[in-house]
């Protein structure tokens, strides 16, 4: 019996039965149980946990620190993509396969190692904390932790995308008398900016979920480096399931949204330049 | 056609196999006797040298083997673990209203407190201070805190059940001495804005202090303290305030899971064991106050006599102290301002 239209990976329903089955274990039934326990909230009850003010400042720290730490990461993960792929350098695998060190390293050690690196008697910490610079139990230290834990996105959605760009192109463009920035904003940028933005919206995410290195780097004080992931914690300790699920399904609609915002960018990015 | 029929039929033999598989393990396990005790952080060391010495008594007296598992965790995480379906046979948590959670889970007996001598616990603790070599800053009472200059670490009582103690205990060692419960609130506020690192959990506070070198004094269980002075080598010691709170650590046989178990009466033997002399003495060595006179005698250079006030000083019990303080809205929340 021979498929008349063939793919290349035989059963069709078997592996759209699996993939479904894959996507509601993993992600849906376990998002729709949350939402279920913070549907058993009154609204005002609801409201109560989402939306009082401390909540609120911990949102904006959240959101706020991630979208930095994604921007600080598009820029210095473009420039270090660019760098392995154009470059030969000694130790360049190394380089390489350290990338992908903030992926392996529990988070919580990397909280623990910044923020005894930054405090006032740390490595770091003892030559610039009198500069002012406070790397530790401040927002700035949320923020660089942040960029830890989301630095290899970036890097390593844009990395075969320059590994495929044409080196021609390039010598065409400067032969057509393109100087350097040219070539880079005309040539370059519209070719890697989808990845550039998946990148970008990948880091932000994954720092928005992130809780077990900031609560070491970040001193945890309400209304200035209090995280939002801190107060479902903090519900939970006081046995408040429905409150928990209610900050985190307000966490999850914020991200979420702006993840639907990036994408209708890299959409309208995609179809403008191709 | 035919080969979606296979397909799905070796599936649920596939399944039927793999459930099959889970089960027999499951019923191998539940021949041999075990114990699961479920307990807070700190207790690492001291459950390990009890069960030790009961596992062997045990085997002395019954003429079974009986092996005992623990887990370890925050005493509140720990609690709401047994609640969604740890198998816990015993719980051995830092605070009674975690033990509580339990029971309004409808899995523990209400009556517990009842069930063990002296409420369910077989050891008591307390909050003291940790402070740099040599006591640079003299602080030698909870007044002393609060003085100008004075940087205090403690864990956030939202998320920390060593934070609520520290809490509880400042806002007692006032109103003990007869502070008015706004003079208590003046304190606490005062404290908290020299707080510069509000830790998540009590090991956290710890590297803080020690590791990081920040603060000047920091506020903990007192076997914690103890633990933290000989790992710090000499770069910390601990100084008892006049005052502090008493916490009495509950014991309890989780039952629904220990009927589902059959191990109900070794859950029991388990629990009662920890108040013999013998436990006792273990619980003293790794500086818990032991309940037996003898014993807490014996460890009087480790564990000097301080006046140890109880929960119903600063609330109606161990649920209210954790509502009243630690509440949405309530004291804690008021001690921070928008900025």
């Amino acid at each position: 019996m021979l498929d008349i239209n063939r793919r290349i990976l035989p059963g069709f329903g078997l592996s759209l039965g699996y993939t479904l089955l894959y996507m509601n274990l993993l992600v849906l039934i376990p998002i729709a149980v949350l939402a279920i326990k913070a549907s058993q909230l009154s609204w005002s009850e609801f409201s109560a946990a989402v939306f009082n003010e401390r909540a609120i400042a911990a949102y904006q720290l959240t959101m706020g620190a991630s979208f930095l730490a994604a921007l600080v990461n598009l820029v210095i993960g473009l420039l270090i993509a660019w760098v392995l792929v154009r470059y030969r350098f000694p130790g360049k695998q190394i380089f390489d396969a350290l990338v992908d060190l903030p992926f392996a390293l529990p988070t919580a050690v990397a909280g623990l190692v910044y923020s005894s690196l930054y405090v006032k008697k740390g490595w770091l910490g003892q030559f610039l904390v009198p500069l002012g610079f406070q790397g530790a139990y401040s927002r700035t230290a949320v923020v660089l932790v942040l960029i830890f834990v989301s630095f290899p996105f970036v890097v390593r959605t844009v990395q075969p995308v320059i590994e495929d760009l044409d080196a021609d192109m390039e010598e065409a463009a400067a032969c057509l008398g393109a100087n350097r920035l040219q070539t880079f904003t005309r040539v370059i940028l519209p070719t890697i900016t989808p990845a550039l933005i998946t990148g970008f919206a990948l880091a932000f995410a994954r720092a928005i979920g992130e809780y077990g290195s900031v609560v070491f780097v970040s001193g945890n004080m309400p209304y200035k480096t209090e995280i939002a992931p801190v107060l479902v914690v903090s519900n939970l300790e006081a046995f408040q399931y429905k409150q928990a699920a209610a900050v985190a399904v307000a966490l999850l609609v914020l991200s979420f949204s702006a993840l639907v915002a990036i994408n209708v960018l890299e959409r309208w990015a995609r179809r403008k330049h191709v | 056609m035919r080969r979606k029929k296979e397909v799905r039929i070796t599936l649920f033999k596939l399944l039927g196999a793999v459930v099959g598989a889970f089960g027999f393990a499951y019923a191998a396990g539940a021949e041999t006797q075990t114990l699961l005790n479920a307990s807070y952080d700190p207790t690492r060391e001291l459950w390990k040298e009890i069960n030790a010495a009961f596992t062997s008594a045990y085997k002395a007296q019954a003429g079974t083997d009986l092996s005992i598992k623990m887990s370890h965790g925050g005493s509140g995480s720990q609690a709401r673990a047994v609640v969604d379906g740890l198998e816990a046979d015993v719980v051995t948590l830092a605070i009674p209203s975690d033990t509580d959670a339990i029971v309004k889970a409808g899995l523990l007996d209400k009556g517990w407190r009842d069930r063990l001598p002296n409420g369910g616990s077989a050891y008591t603790s307390t909050i003291v201070f940790v402070v740099r070599k040599g006591n640079p800053k003299g602080i030698k009472d909870w007044p002393d805190l609060v003085k100008p200059g004075i940087e205090i670490i403690t864990p956030n009582p939202k998320t920390s059940g060593n934070g609520q103690l520290s809490l509880w205990a400042a806002w007692g060692s006032v109103t003990q001495r007869g502070g008015s419960e706004a003079d208590a609130s003046r304190f606490v506020t005062q404290l908290y804005k020299q707080v510069p690192v509000l830790d998540a959990a009590a090991r956290g506070s710890t590297t803080t202090f020690v590791q990081k070198g920040i603060g000047d004094v920091h506020l903990t269980w007192e076997n914690e303290a103890h633990l933290e002075v000989e790992e710090a080598e000499g770069s910390v010691e601990i100084v008892y305030p006049p005052i502090s709170i008493l916490a009495t650590p509950p014991l309890a046989w989780v039952d629904a899971n220990v009927k589902r178990h059959g191990t109900e009466a070794a859950a029991k033997t388990y629990l009662e064991f920890v108040y013999t002399p013998r436990a006792q003495e273990i619980i003293a060595k790794h500086h818990y106050r032991p309940i037996e006179p003898a014993a807490l005698a014996k460890s009087q250079a480790s564990l000097p006599k301080i006046e140890l006030f109880p929960i119903t000083a600063v609330a109606t019990d161990w649920n209210d102290a954790k509502d009243r303080f630690t509440g949405e809205g309530k004291i804690f929340d008021s001690i921070y301002e928008p900025q």
